[in-house]
């Protein structure tokens, strides 16, 4: 109940974001569009459990999707037709969030730190393509605008960064070398 | 096993859909997929009539072949770059012995009057013939901007920001190209593939 609860606040405040995304592209990029995708994360169908051998193929469809929505052109296409305005309340919710938390909990740790290496990465290829392009990369948004956003992509790469380090330098990891340097001990006694 | 086919049929699956998006690689802009879609479709161009600078009302989809660009006269950057680029361009294909006419077409009809689209065309040395400045009706407006894929919106300065481009119209009077505006080279080949 209480996902549903926080997956439907997220829906309703990127909705209420619409009503800036026109004018900035912040707005559209950094939290509308984040918002949906934790609204499809936090859906409580989520807790499914997924076919073992299915893990692969919808991560993929979380990745494909994901990359679809970081083409300048998605961005446009969803502001100026509402078959894109549609397409990304509904394919960003389901086809994005869904998926990867359906198969997070699967995935093993070489795999999530790959995808979150690939995401700081890509904010900040991101980040520096929008402060450094000759052109408007957009066409519905302004040359000032869009250098704006590539700071802000640099900013929630920064951000990231800062959220996936703290648990490697706390406890879990810590507790986690110690048991294994104890058993190792315990074997050479 | 099963799991591998699945995993290798979503990746399959997966890299049409981006090829798909992206027309094939080639365009992660509205801009590129604009230039793209109208290279394989030409786009009928509405048959409404637009006023010269010298007063005259012509219909740009019956004088086809033509180029267009899309401009404001009140525009301090862009617009003026684009102008001495259809200078060029100008010059260029006058040389090759290429006679198609060139409109450069304010999206602003109501503060571009004829005197403001002369004085455009004056400082850009563009005479009427083959170059000439123009304005659509304001009604007509949108439906060109909408078959030409062109988003103006408001800059915070009074003016406006545009997709810029050189537009090719064929001799169907299908919109049929768009090009960079110095892209002299592929554009005189395009006017020369259609005039053959």
């Amino acid at each position: 109940m209480m996902r549903w609860g926080l997956s439907a606040a997220a829906f309703a405040l990127a909705c209420g974001a619409q009503l800036w995304v026109a004018a900035d592209p912040v707005i559209h990029m950094l939290v509308q569009i984040p918002l949906l995708a934790i609204c499809g994360w936090l859906l409580p169908l989520a807790r499914w459990e997924v076919p073992k051998e299915a893990v692969g193929a919808v991560l993929i469809l979380a990745l494909v999707v994901g990359a679809i929505w970081m083409l300048p052109r998605s961005l446009d296409a969803a502001l100026i037709t509402w078959q894109g305005h549609v397409a990304k309340f509904v394919t960003i919710p389901l086809f994005f969030g869904l998926p990867l938390a359906l198969v997070w909990r699967h995935l093993g740790p070489i795999i999530k730190g790959f995808l979150k290496c690939q995401s700081i990465s890509m904010l900040l290829f991101l980040g520096f393509l929008y402060t450094h392009a000759p052109v408007r990369i957009c066409n519905s948004y302004l040359v000032d605008d869009q250098v704006r956003l590539g700071h802000g992509f640099a900013l929630a790469a920064l951000a990231l960064v800062i959220l996936w380090l703290i648990p490697v330098f706390a406890s879990p990891s810590n507790r986690e070398t110690k048991g294994k340097f104890h058993e190792f001990s315990h074997i050479r006694h | 096993m099963r799991g591998v086919l699945y995993t290798l049929g979503a990746a399959l699956l997966g890299c049409a859909t981006l090829w798909q998006a992206t027309d094939g690689l080639r365009a992660v802009t509205a801009e590129g997929a604009r230039r793209v879609s109208v290279a394989r479709n030409p786009r009928p161009v509405p048959a409404v009539p637009v006023q010269t600078m010298q007063g005259d009302w012509v219909t740009i989809a019956e004088n086809g072949p033509a180029l267009v660009e899309f401009i404001y006269t009140t525009c301090p950057t862009i617009c003026q770059i684009s102008g001495g680029d259809f200078a060029e361009l100008r010059d260029q294909l006058v040389d090759a012995g290429l006679d198609i006419p060139m409109y450069s077409l304010s999206f602003d009809p109501e503060n571009d009057d004829l005197e403001a689209l002369l004085n455009y065309a004056d400082l850009h040395s563009a005479t009427g013939d083959p170059w000439t400045a123009a304005r659509p009706r304001e009604e007509d407006l949108k439906g060109l901007l909408r078959t030409f894929d062109v988003t103006v919106i408001p800059d915070n300065w009074g003016g406006y920001e545009h997709n810029v481009a050189v537009l090719y119209i064929n001799a169907e009077g299908k919109f049929a190209g768009a090009f960079d505006t110095r892209a002299f080279d592929q554009i005189q080949s395009a006017v020369e593939s259609g005039a053959s």
